[in-house]
């Protein structure tokens, strides 16, 4: 990184301090929603019904809510569809996009052009809402999983980002295993894909958080309660505040409905907070491939 | 065509002729088939992928035939009868409905192009003149995290800050202030939507930018201090200009997608402040749609929205060529 104050002078105190004001009230300003939700998920029943809402620093730690929502019921079924559907689909979907991304990245490939093409004409035109939705149903999907996975499977930016990754692997190891007589299979699992794994985790990551934060596909396609994922159970639960009833948890006793709102809350984004910190720091590079070159 | 074809492909992709094949025409040069048949592994690779896009993406552009037939779902997509632009009706005679709709989706439009789309050139120009890498590169992990959020969550942690018994709330009843209502009014529907734009991707937004900073040529910022110029007119005279490409392009990309604003967002909250305020066109085709079961009609809207959508993004690199950038194509070529 060529830093970029050669020649400039060197900041003033005052200004100095007011980036640091600006700065921590914009860190604050995206850490403490997450950390009120945290907060009050694992808080006290009469420390939540004092504050009357939310609390920053819980009193002592209850887990009765964790308890309630992950011993069977509305929310453990949610998450078991969620992961599912990441699962599956992120790992269709890597593979699906890097057959595509490899083959149109090979130059002698006749039809590399044409479905280049294809790719780059897709993301230019969205067929809409509700022709999309007939064809889900054409191909009997409603109502099943498989409709939050399938229709959504290639990304067409995820598609040119790959491409333009592969094509700048080194053509001389990809010519010199031709000439071992290696087949293209070989060449994609053997050099090209050990080659990959950046780009393949910041796609992976593209994709995975597609697929756990996808709402309006659920909301469109599946009807039975007991697929829903678990942004729709977010969405039943915690935005429109519908309240939870004993046949929606897996315990005897009710927890209040904030600690249990927070946790399903808390619940439905912390495989993005597990996974972020690992991915983060290839953003950069995944993201500017694919947005400069593409 | 297939005489064509082998021409435009052996230009960049077969190596030079060489002594060895030069005894057969037909080994130097094989045909379109014979190339096909030898790469048929590649062709099965791109196969999968091919065909979802072919089912999912290209059959559906054909399926918008309905936003010209009276769709009845028991007869399909072909068997329904043709009606001509009777679909368009809304949009021609101007259904209050529908000019609601719009306004609403130009109003967030202009709105975002002022409020939204400078915020993260200002941060990172602010990220930029931090000293240490270290520091920004934490800064930059915390600010980017919003944008993996979905928006239901967003929509909810919105909701249990500001809401009526969210955190700013409870502090501010228990200080004996009296509470504010944000969530659920409708003269404030807009301000929070751009909020909840700016809160969740300003911080990714960035990550463009700071590449294009990063390349700006530091012998610039030299030459610049050599002449004489603060921190203040090297910003105005070489950070800004080195900008200048990398904007313009982005502001095409946005306009492209000027009819289509917060969709999830917008139906998430939707119910608390009522479709005076909150329809916009997506929302308008999926209440009439798919809720309302006017499938023709709001196939016609939607369909009118995608071609406007993409004749401003032709539109609007057309215009960034005359302005002498290199716009949107000519990036993905190089």
């Amino acid at each position: 990184m060529p830093t970029l104050l050669h020649g400039q002078a060197p900041p003033s105190a005052p200004e100095r301090l007011i980036k640091a004001v600006v700065f921590t009230v914009l860190c604050l300003a995206v850490l403490v929603p997450f950390l009120a939700v945290f907060a009050t998920s694992v808080a006290p029943r009469e420390q939540i019904s004092d504050a009357g809402g939310l609390v920053l620093l819980p009193r002592g730690i209850d887990l009765t809510a964790y308890e309630a929502i992950f011993s069977g019921g509305v929310v453990t079924r949610a998450l078991g569809v969620s992961i599912f559907v990441t699962v599956v689909g992120t790992g269709l979907s890597l593979l699906v996009s890097c057959l595509l991304a490899y083959a149109i990245s090979r130059s002698h490939f006749v039809l590399a052009r044409p479905v280049l093409l294809v790719v780059l004409i897709g993301m230019l035109f969205s067929p809409g809402i509700i022709p999309v939705y007939l064809v889900v149903k054409q191909t009997g999907l409603l109502d099943s999983l498989w409709a939050l996975i399938i229709p959504t499977m290639v990304s067409g930016f995820n598609v040119i980002v790959l491409r333009s990754f592969f094509q700048g692997i080194p053509e001389e190891l990809t010519e010199s295993a031709t000439i071992d007589g290696a087949s293209e299979w070989t060449i994609f699992s053997r050099i090209v894909m050990p080659l990959s794994k950046a780009v393949l985790a910041v796609i992976g990551l593209f994709y995975a958080v597609g697929y756990w934060n996808s709402f309006f596909s659920a909301l469109l396609y599946i009807d039975d309660a007991a697929k829903w994922p678990m942004q729709l159970v977010l969405r039943t639960y915690v935005v429109n505040d519908t309240a939870m009833g004993q046949a929606d948890i897996g315990l005897e006793q009710m927890p209040p409905q904030s600690s249990l709102q927070m946790a399903i809350l808390v619940v439905s984004m912390v495989p993005i907070l597990i996974v972020y910190p690992f991915l983060q720091r290839h953003f950069a590079k995944g993201v500017l491939t694919g947005a400069v070159k593409g | 065509m297939s005489v064509t074809v082998p021409q435009d492909t052996a230009r960049e992709a077969e190596p030079p002729p060489s002594a060895e094949g030069a005894g057969s025409a037909e080994r130097r040069r094989p045909g379109f088939w014979q190339k096909l048949w030898r790469d048929r592994l590649l062709v099965l690779f791109v196969l999968p992928g091919f065909l979802v896009l072919l089912v999912y993406h290209y059959y559906p552009l054909l399926g918008n035939i309905i936003a010209f037939k009276d769709y009845r779902p028991y007869r399909g997509v072909w068997g329904s009868d043709w009606v001509g632009l009777e679909n368009f009706e809304v949009i021609y005679t101007g259904d209050p409905a529908f000019l609601n709709a719009l306004t609403n989706t130009l109003i967030l439009t202009a709105l975002q192009a002022v409020l939204v789309f400078p915020a993260p050139i200002i941060l990172a120009l602010l990220l930029n003149s931090l000293l240490s890498e270290k520091i920004k590169r934490v800064i930059q992990s915390i600010l980017y995290l919003p944008h993996f959020l979905s928006w239901v969550v967003v929509v909810a942690l919105f909701q249990q800050l500001l809401g009526g018994s969210g955190l700013l709330n409870t502090f501010l009843r228990s200080h004996d202030l009296g509470a504010v209502s944000i969530i659920g009014n409708g003269e404030l529907f807009r301000p929070l939507l751009l909020s909840q734009v700016i809160w969740k991707d300003t911080g990714w937004a960035t990550i463009i930018f700071l590449a294009a900073l990063a390349t700006i040529n530091a012998e610039l910022y030299e030459a610049a201090a050599v002449d004489g110029a603060g921190r203040w007119r090297q910003m105005l005279h070489v950070t800004l200009p080195g900008l200048k490409g990398v904007v313009i392009l982005l502001f095409i990309l946005q306009l492209g997608t000027s009819l289509t604003v917060g969709f999830e967002q917008i139906l998430l909250q939707q119910a608390a402040v009522g479709l005076d305020r909150s329809e916009v066109l997506d929302t308008f085709v999926y209440n009439r749609g798919v809720i309302g079961g006017h499938w023709g009609m709001a196939t016609a809207v939607g369909l009118v929205k995608s071609v406007v959508g993409v004749a401003l993004v032709l539109g609007a690199n057309k215009l960034a060529h005359l302005f002498g950038e290199a716009g949107v194509y000519a990036t993905k070529e190089s």
